[in-house]
């Protein structure tokens, strides 16, 4: 009986193979047994591959539209209003790229991307840009290539007053909230094995466990828990900055220098008017009211001091 | 205030957003379903076949299908296909493609252990009246393995149309992803609205799985007469 079931996940193992026309990756895939870790390891074999390649600025501009992939619940960088209508910060930018390169706001295609397939929508072409909060870091720029930053955050850790977290020491042993494929979750899994993560896939998710108290605390960047524990009384970030201080930038398909080359010389031409204190105001001033000060997170013509 | 939560539901178009979410969930449900049906009953004619290869590659399709989440297909059409053949599919697509994969194994398997479940003198009695072997099956088993499949046909799919929050991951956003949304578009305002949003979803699902079973209910009732 056992001989049986194991032929057939042999052979499942298999199949799954021929599914994916890559057995190297299938290997992998029916070996970890998890649901998460199938996930990762998929993403992680095909980002060596990959066939289809970015569109040039050529391509762009004959199709008319710029596909731009941003969060649509990452207030107040990415969202959705009550209208139906796609606002934030990095909303913002990508708005005046679709105005300086196609000549219109409307000529930007929103795609809705989720903290943990930011990579694999531009590895598959799906998308020519990613906007969505994404922070540069060594590993991910071995699979995207990464233009001027246009943010700069460090990690911050919320947790309720009545159990304040002040320093990353009183974390050990308790359990620290993170969000999957951010940050913090590579940071803390890193460098503090001794601290217990629960991960979410969704942000959303992530404030209702802090909220319900499954979590003593969570950590994301810094500009996020600011701004929600300035809206959520009774929890304080006690801890500002931890980790190095890190960028945000806007993200482009490996090997698409042309459209990379583009982005870049927009974000330095808009310096001049310094579009990014400009995006601040409308979009995060009435977030973060006067808590934060716009030269900590904003970055102009890519020059962080 | 205590009740400012409820407000956010009927806050601009927040309702009808929804809504429409509610409809691309139940569309990708119904469409693979549809599919998974006529797909199933065929898949589970051939698992009942003697041929011990053809009962082997089913068992590992199935199987396959089981050990498989349902989000690492998701993964593998939307992104996989897209990079490694060029192929590029919409969301919708890919959610119709995996749960259509997903739904016509476990549709099979209900359908074969249906077939298997009807006596052997009711195949019997059909050849001997000179029926070839499809008429036997159209005219005197699938009607009976009709009533049989209702429940847990009805159960597959109130299941499909719950798995479809999954989709959100490949872009789709359907009712969970709206209201999650419309959660955050509101979070600074009124850090409260999550219970009321996902109330309003929980009802949404409610109001149409409920239907759906009743109808089952109602349709093996009249069925056994």
């Amino acid at each position: 009986m056992k001989k049986k079931l194991l032929r057939t996940l042999l052979l499942a193992g298999l199949t799954l193979g021929l599914l994916t026309g890559c057995s190297k990756a299938a290997d992998q895939t029916s070996a970890s047994g998890t649901e998460e870790n199938a996930a990762v390891s998929t993403q992680e074999e095909e980002a060596e591959t990959g066939n289809s390649t970015g569109r040039s600025l050529e391509e762009i501009k004959e199709s008319g539209t710029i596909k731009i992939g941003v969060f649509s619940d990452k207030n107040p960088f990415g969202y959705v209003d009550a209208n139906g209508e796609v606002q934030g910060y990095d909303v913002y930018f990508a708005k005046r790229i679709g105005q300086d390169l196609l000549g219109s706001e409307e000529a930007v295609e929103f795609v809705f991307v989720e903290a943990a397939n930011r990579v694999e929508y531009l590895q598959s072409g799906k998308v020519d840009i990613i906007l969505a909060n994404f922070t540069v870091t060594e590993e991910r720029a071995e699979k995207v290539d990464f233009a001027l930053p246009y943010m700069k955050v460090a990690l911050g850790i919320v947790s309720p007053d009545g159990a304040l977290i002040t320093d990353v020491e009183q974390l050990k042993e308790k359990t620290l909230i993170v969000v999957k494929g951010t940050t913090a979750e590579s940071y803390f899994g890193e460098n503090h094995p001794e601290i217990k993560l629960l991960k979410f896939d969704e942000y959303q998710e992530a404030y209702d466990a802090l909220l319900d108290g499954r979590g003593d605390a969570f950590s994301t960047d810094n500009t996020e828990v600011l701004a929600w524990a300035l809206q959520n009384k009774g929890f304080t970030v006690g801890v500002e900055s931890v980790g190095s201080l890190d960028t945000i930038a806007p993200a482009v398909q490996k090997g698409n220098t042309e459209l990379l080359n583009w982005i870049n010389e927009e974000i330095e031409a808009l310096a001049a008017e310094e579009f990014f204190h400009k995006n601040f105001e409308e979009t995060l001033a009435p977030v973060y009211g006067t808590a934060v000060d716009a030269d900590n997170l904003v970055v102009e013509g890519g020059i962080v001091e | 205030m205590q009740d400012m939560g409820i407000q956010v539901l009927f806050e601009g178009i927040n309702f009808q957003r929804l809504l429409a979410g509610l409809m691309v969930s139940l569309n990708l449900a119904l469409i693979s379903m549809a599919f998974s049906i006529v797909l199933g009953i065929v898949l589970g004619m051939i698992m009942t076949v003697k041929n011990r290869l053809v009962r082997l590659i089913c068992r590992i399709y199935l199987e396959t299908v089981r050990i498989m989440p349902q989000l690492v297909l998701l993964f593998l059409v939307y992104f996989g296909a897209a990079k490694h053949f060029g192929v590029d599919i919409s969301g919708e697509m890919a959610a119709v493609i995996v749960f259509t994969f997903w739904g016509t194994a476990e549709m099979g398997d209900l359908v074969r252990s249906a077939l298997i479940s009807i006596p052997k003198h009711q195949y019997e009695s059909g050849y001997s009246l000179g029926m070839t072997k499809l008429q036997v099956y159209i005219r005197i088993i699938l009607p009976q393995t009709f009533r049989r499949l209702l429940p847990s046909g009805v159960n597959l799919l109130t299941r499909m149309i719950k798995t479809t929050s999954l989709v959100v991951l490949i872009g789709v956003v359907e009712v969970v992803k709206v209201g999650k949304q419309i959660i955050d578009a509101s979070r600074y305002e009124n850090p409260k609205a999550a219970l009321w949003i996902y109330g309003a979803i929980f009802f949404l699902y409610f109001a149409i799985c409920f239907p759906i079973s009743r109808l089952s209910a109602v349709l093996e009732r009249r069925l056994k007469t």
